[in-house]
């Protein structure tokens, strides 16, 4: 108890003396996780779709394979892209592990799998309320999963917060690819890591205080958004 | 397009039969009324002729329809039409595009349309929060935006106030006015004899009479549209 | 589709500008090194001497010493900075670093429960101390992570003559974790624990453990530091990463080791070239 109490204080004091160290950490957790999520969307987003409109062999084996990587252990994640992006490994003369693109990789792989079976589970239940209309309006595949996608613009908006939400706050990649280098990759879970390392708990949790209320603010954000946008076009 | 012919059409689900063996000639010019009790098969029917369903057997032949365009030169408007979350004006224009038209022309052809339904003043307003039969109209206005040659309604009036629904048969007189061939299923006879000028009149699954709109309330042939037409209640 | 791609691509090189500016504006080199250096804070007092003088960013991944020679082998540090002499040794015989070079010590202490069940508080032999912890079979929390501290401990063991293996699942319990988290786990459980003064000095969640044992010359624990070999690994930096070894172990690197402290503690003690 009492140490809860401590890290609400650390939490405070950390917002309240908003230092240069903090921001980067928090600058660099936000580029990190929000970049991830933009190009997992572009991935996941389609790939959503295409499965939700089309019919084709092996279609089930696919919705549950993507369901399944939903639950990817990013540990597992962080280590697959760490041998790929290891001077060892294939991809090694890139020369970009320890760095925030590496970071980008591993949570973009970890989250594009959520993002298209999430996606995928929306659009289809959308498509099975528009599949006629589209098809009177004479809608193509493509035209009609392009359309779903932008009406159900709003729900998507969830998925795509839910996956920044994953991103953010994970550790077990980041730090990994990351290898969690002061003032180069150092975001936001991988010093809660360190100062959880360090026996400085409070200051640990503060951390963690600080982050989550990152994210509430972002989902409150989306929520005001989806409301008016609900109330605007029903 | 037309005439449409339809050749020993029939549907199937499992082992169930929805349409049973129809033959017909559907000619240009008189509103078309597919007739019938609630699960006879009208809005199957429908579909299989509007192309959005397979026929498990049979034909269906578009007479004047030059190599596999037939799509192009018809519309549908659903019972219960589904509106794109935009504004009415976006919801009319998007069929357009999709039919190649560019968007100025799109944006001066949907005005016209929303004009002549009364829904010019809504244009900007998002679909979704217009009422049901602001929403009806609009979903006509989207199907006659393309011009087509022959535009099928299901159940246009179904859920609608008298006052809606009045608006709504005078758009589909205008429509009708205008040279499009209208094809419609309904189950109120009223509504038949107010639009109608010749009866498809369907029961279980099958064609029972194909006749112009005075001899199938005078003479019906079949039982089933004599029962049909007796059993309903006189004023609706 | 097509056009999603091009644009995910797009995105990709976007965000890839983003952090181009922050990843190429200043020469670096990255160091595999341990915990122990990084989380009691000499790296914070070391390093920023060195880049002002040189320019060069240093980039710490800091990890157990076996990850950390791994890290080396694969050829994705530039320099190896940790504390397992024998491996490190290995590591040169076998053609991945170039050549060792002993920087400093720091000594490891044994800490443990004021409540000392083991009655060993005090104590100048840790071979005793560990005879007498395994004979009341007091909890013992290890880091089983084989990292340099971890073998540390295991040559302890082993030349106390007890083999901790038969403790396993009753006294002696491996976290299989870091100092910091094997510290917290001893604190929470009031365990015994093997641990590098620097990373005890900087530890706040310390409870009721207390260093029980400390001073024993069995006790030292020496930091060796070595370019990884460009001849394996032909990317390796060696002009900045020879640059930064020569430095640490020149007299004016030596000075800076010397002068941190916590509080009135020096943590390290140089020793390069003797």
């Amino acid at each position: 108890m009492n140490s809860l109490v401590e890290a609400f204080g650390a939490a405070w004091r950390l917002i309240a003396g908003f230092d240069d160290e903090l921001a980067q950490v928090v600058g660099l957790s936000l580029q990190v996780s929000l970049t991830a999520v933009v190009i997992a969307t572009l991935i996941g987003l389609p790939i959503g779709a295409m499965i939700a409109v089309e019919r084709f062999r092996g279609r089930q084996t696919l919705i549950v394979l993507l369901n399944a990587l939903m639950g990817l252990p990013p540990v597992v994640v962080g280590l697959v892209v760490y041998l790929l992006l290891s001077r060892a490994g294939p991809l090694g003369s890139l020369g970009i592990l320890f760095t925030p693109t590496a970071m980008v990789i591993a949570q973009t792989v970890l989250i594009t799998p959520i993002i298209a079976a999430l996606s995928r589970q929306i659009i289809e239940d959308a498509w099975r309320e528009y599949d006629e209309q589209l098809r009177s309006l004479g809608a193509q595949r493509l035209n009609a999963a392009m359309t779903l996608i932008w009406d159900t613009r709003f729900s998507l908006l969830t998925i795509v917060l839910a996956g920044f939400g994953r991103a953010a706050a994970e550790v077990g990649a980041v730090m990994i690819v990351g290898g969690n280098i002061a003032g180069v990759t150092r975001v936001m879970t991988t010093t809660i890591a360190l100062e959880t390392s360090k026996g400085d708990l409070p200051l640990a949790l503060g951390l963690g205080i600080v982050l989550i209320t990152l994210v509430i603010v972002l989902n409150a954000l989306a929520a005001v958004i989806r409301e008016m946008a609900l109330r605007r076009y029903g | 397009m037309l005439p449409l012919e339809l050749h020993e059409l029939s549907f199937t689900v499992g082992n169930a039969a929805i349409i049973r063996g129809i033959s017909a000639r559907i000619e240009a010019g008189p509103r078309t009324v597919i007739l019938g009790p609630n699960g006879a098969g009208k809005s199957v029917l429908m579909r299989l002729c509007h192309g959005l369903l397979k026929p498990s057997s049979g034909r269906i032949v578009w007479q004047g329809a030059k190599n596999g365009d037939e799509r192009k030169h018809q519309a549908m408007v659903f019972q219960r039409p589904v509106m794109l979350r935009r504004s009415a004006l976006a919801n009319v224009m998007y069929g357009l595009k999709l039919a190649g038209k560019s968007r100025s022309q799109s944006e001066l052809r949907a005005m016209d349309v929303l004009e002549v339904v009364g829904l010019a003043q809504h244009a900007e307003r998002a679909a979704r929060v217009l009422s049901g039969g602001e929403q009806q109209r609009l979903a006509l206005a989207r199907a006659w935006a393309l011009g087509p040659d022959v535009l099928f309604l299901d159940e246009p009036t179904a859920n609608l106030d008298p006052a809606s629904t009045q608006d709504i048969e005078n758009i589909i007189n205008a429509i009708h006015a205008s040279g499009t061939k209208i094809i419609m299923t309904t189950h109120n006879l009223g509504q038949a004899r107010r639009l109608g000028d010749e009866i498809l009149f369907i029961s279980n699954g099958r064609l029972m009479e194909h006749t112009p709109i005075d001899r199938f309330f005078k003479q019906p042939v079949s039982t089933e549209a004599a029962s049909f037409i007796k059993g309903e209640i006189p004023w609706q | 589709m097509a056009i999603m791609m091009r644009r995910a691509l797009l995105v990709l090189a976007l965000s890839g500008l983003l952090q181009a500016p922050m990843a190429a504006a200043q020469q670096f080199i990255t160091v595999a090194s341990t915990t122990s250096t990084e989380q009691s804070g000499l790296f914070k007092h070391l390093l920023p001497v060195f880049e002002k003088k040189t320019g060069t960013q240093v980039r710490v991944v800091a990890l157990g010493t076996g990850q950390a020679l791994d890290m080396g082998r694969r050829g994705d540090a530039d320099v190896v900075f940790v504390h397992d002499k024998v491996a490190e040794q290995k590591f040169v015989a076998d053609g991945f670093g170039v050549q060792r070079f002993e920087v400093m010590y720091n000594d490891f202490v044994l800490v443990g429960p004021k409540a000392d069940p083991a009655k060993i508080a005090g104590g100048k032999n840790i071979t005793d101390a560990y005879r007498k912890i395994a004979a009341a079979a007091a909890p013992f929390a290890s880091r089983g992570d084989k990292s340099g501290t971890h073998a540390a401990e295991l040559r302890l063991w082993k030349s106390a003559g007890i083999d901790p293996q038969t403790g396993k699942g009753s006294w002696y319990r491996e976290t299989g974790s870091g100092m910091g988290p094997t510290l917290n786990t001893a604190s929470a459980m009031n365990a015994y624990s093997f641990t590098d003064r620097g990373t005890w000095l900087s530890f706040r969640n310390r409870g009721d453990l207390v260093i029980v044992v400390e001073g024993d010359e069995q006790l030292f624990n020496q930091y060796g530091v070595m370019l990884v070999n460009p001849a394996k690994h032909p990317h390796v930096k060696k002009d900045l990463g020879q640059a930064f070894v020569d430095w640490v172990i020149s007299a004016e690197g030596q000075k800076v080791i010397a002068d941190y402290k916590i509080g009135a503690d020096q943590l390290f003690f140089p020793n390069a070239g003797r």
